[in-house]
């Protein structure tokens, strides 16, 4: 009885229609926020007195690296759920989360380089971060793949789940590169323990594009299991009924 | 919780556990060749092989750039709190790569123990503010951590 309040987090019906009275206040709050933090990051912020302008790209780069890591867990814990009990909604939560790291990943090593250029003047260097988040956009891209690979849902889902935990490990190895060995990336700026490097008159706005880019990952992550929840459930009742009102009872549930 | 779902949980924390372990030694075990580039105190401890091409990387030691008058060759050494390294390049340098502050080079060490570089890399650091702020901590001396410590008169 105890876990019931859990089981009904499974249902992809109850998400959907949750999330649709969500939806009307949260996209605007998203939008808002990202206008606001990427205005104040890219216009009103000062110069870095060494990079110059240069280092702007920081408010578009770093928040899409934190949330192509914060999205690996993510996309993990939702298999390890799926796998253990067996639920449907996680699976698409799932699969949603690694689509959107695929993108959020290529955001941040396409930024990076274009902060590259013209600060350590090379677009790519075999750095340790660099590889490890190049194998994160292919540890996101296979688990896209592999989930299409399958002719049931069941078996793609079960393999996507187990590659996802597998790779794990590869989040903290990122966050750590820049301690354990010598690179090309400066170690980092915002710390949780002790005073960050990075001025408050840049930190701040920082920080609001963290919250930002969580707040829109949030929002692609509703909207893309939404549509993911339509197309695996086209058969059911509920969902016929949303898409013809009325023709619930010619459909077989 | 379900004895079921409670032995599904236990197989999904092994595979966590053992996958990690798994990659954690295997990364461990390729440590050095993960590193982007040799110290100068390796070079100094004579642990780096000759005439073989590689990356070095440390602190441009203020004082030490000195540029060629009529071509684009540029001299200067790199210094971490244990060792040295002569450096040869000609071409351009990134904006930037600055005394005190840590570059990254792609070359071959030659036996003459200096190290000719065909690519020079500026390293930035951790430290971002203004201008203004800048100015007012001190008198530009700033040096980031790699740079930290290391002794520049000796």
């Amino acid at each position: 009885m105890a876990w019931q309040w859990f089981h009904r987090l499974g249902s992809p019906r109850w998400f959907y229609e949750k999330t649709g009275r969500w939806l009307v206040w949260f996209a605007p709050i998203t939008i808002a926020l990202l206008v606001i933090g990427f205005t104040w990051g890219l216009a009103f912020a000062p110069v870095d007195a060494k990079q110059g302008n240069s280092y702007r790209i920081i408010f578009i780069h770093m928040p899409a690296a934190v949330l192509s890591l914060a999205g690996y867990y993510l996309m993990a814990i939702a298999g390890g759920i799926g796998l253990i009990w067996k639920m449907k909604l996680p699976f698409m939560v799932m699969k949603s989360a690694a689509v959107i790291g695929v993108a959020f990943t290529a955001l941040t090593l396409i930024t990076g380089s274009l902060w590259g250029y013209p600060t350590w003047g090379t677009f790519w260097e075999w750095d340790a971060r660099n590889i490890f988040m190049l194998i994160l956009l292919f540890l996101y891209l296979s688990i896209v793949l592999l989930g299409q690979v399958y002719p049931e849902q069941e078996a793609a889902d079960k393999v996507c789940a187990i590659l996802a935990l597998v790779g794990t490990v590869n989040v903290p190895i990122i966050y750590k590169s820049v301690d354990w060995w010598y690179s090309l990336h400066q170690p980092a700026s915002i710390k949780f323990t002790g005073s960050s490097s990075i001025h408050p008159s840049m930190l701040y706005p920082l920080l609001l594009c963290i919250v930002a880019y969580y707040c829109f990952y949030t929002l692609s992550l509703i909207l893309y299991t939404r549509q993911e929840i339509l197309a695996r459930e086209a058969r059911t009742k509920w969902v016929a009924a949303l898409v013809e009102p009325g023709t619930e009872n010619r459909v077989k549930g | 919780m379900h004895p079921v779902r409670k032995q599904r949980l236990l197989i999904v924390l092994a595979i966590v556990v053992l996958s990690s372990i798994a990659i954690g030694l295997l990364v461990f075990a390729l440590r050095d060749n993960i590193n982007l580039f040799y110290p100068p105190a390796k070079f100094s401890a004579g642990e780096v092989p000759h005439d073989v091409r590689l990356r070095a990387g440390g602190c441009v030691q203020p004082g030490s750039v000195v540029r060629d008058e009529s071509s684009l060759e540029v001299n200067f050494q790199l210094v971490d709190p244990t060792g040295k390294l002569k450096v040869q390049y000609e071409g351009i340098l990134p904006d930037l790569f600055a005394e005190g502050e840590a570059a990254v080079v792609n070359g071959v060490w030659r036996d003459d123990k200096v190290f000719y570089a065909d690519q020079v890399l500026a390293k930035h650091d951790e430290n971002y503010m203004p201008p203004e702020v800048a100015e007012a901590m001190n008198n530009g001396e700033m040096h980031q951590a790699t740079c930290e410590g290391a002794e520049y008169d000796s």
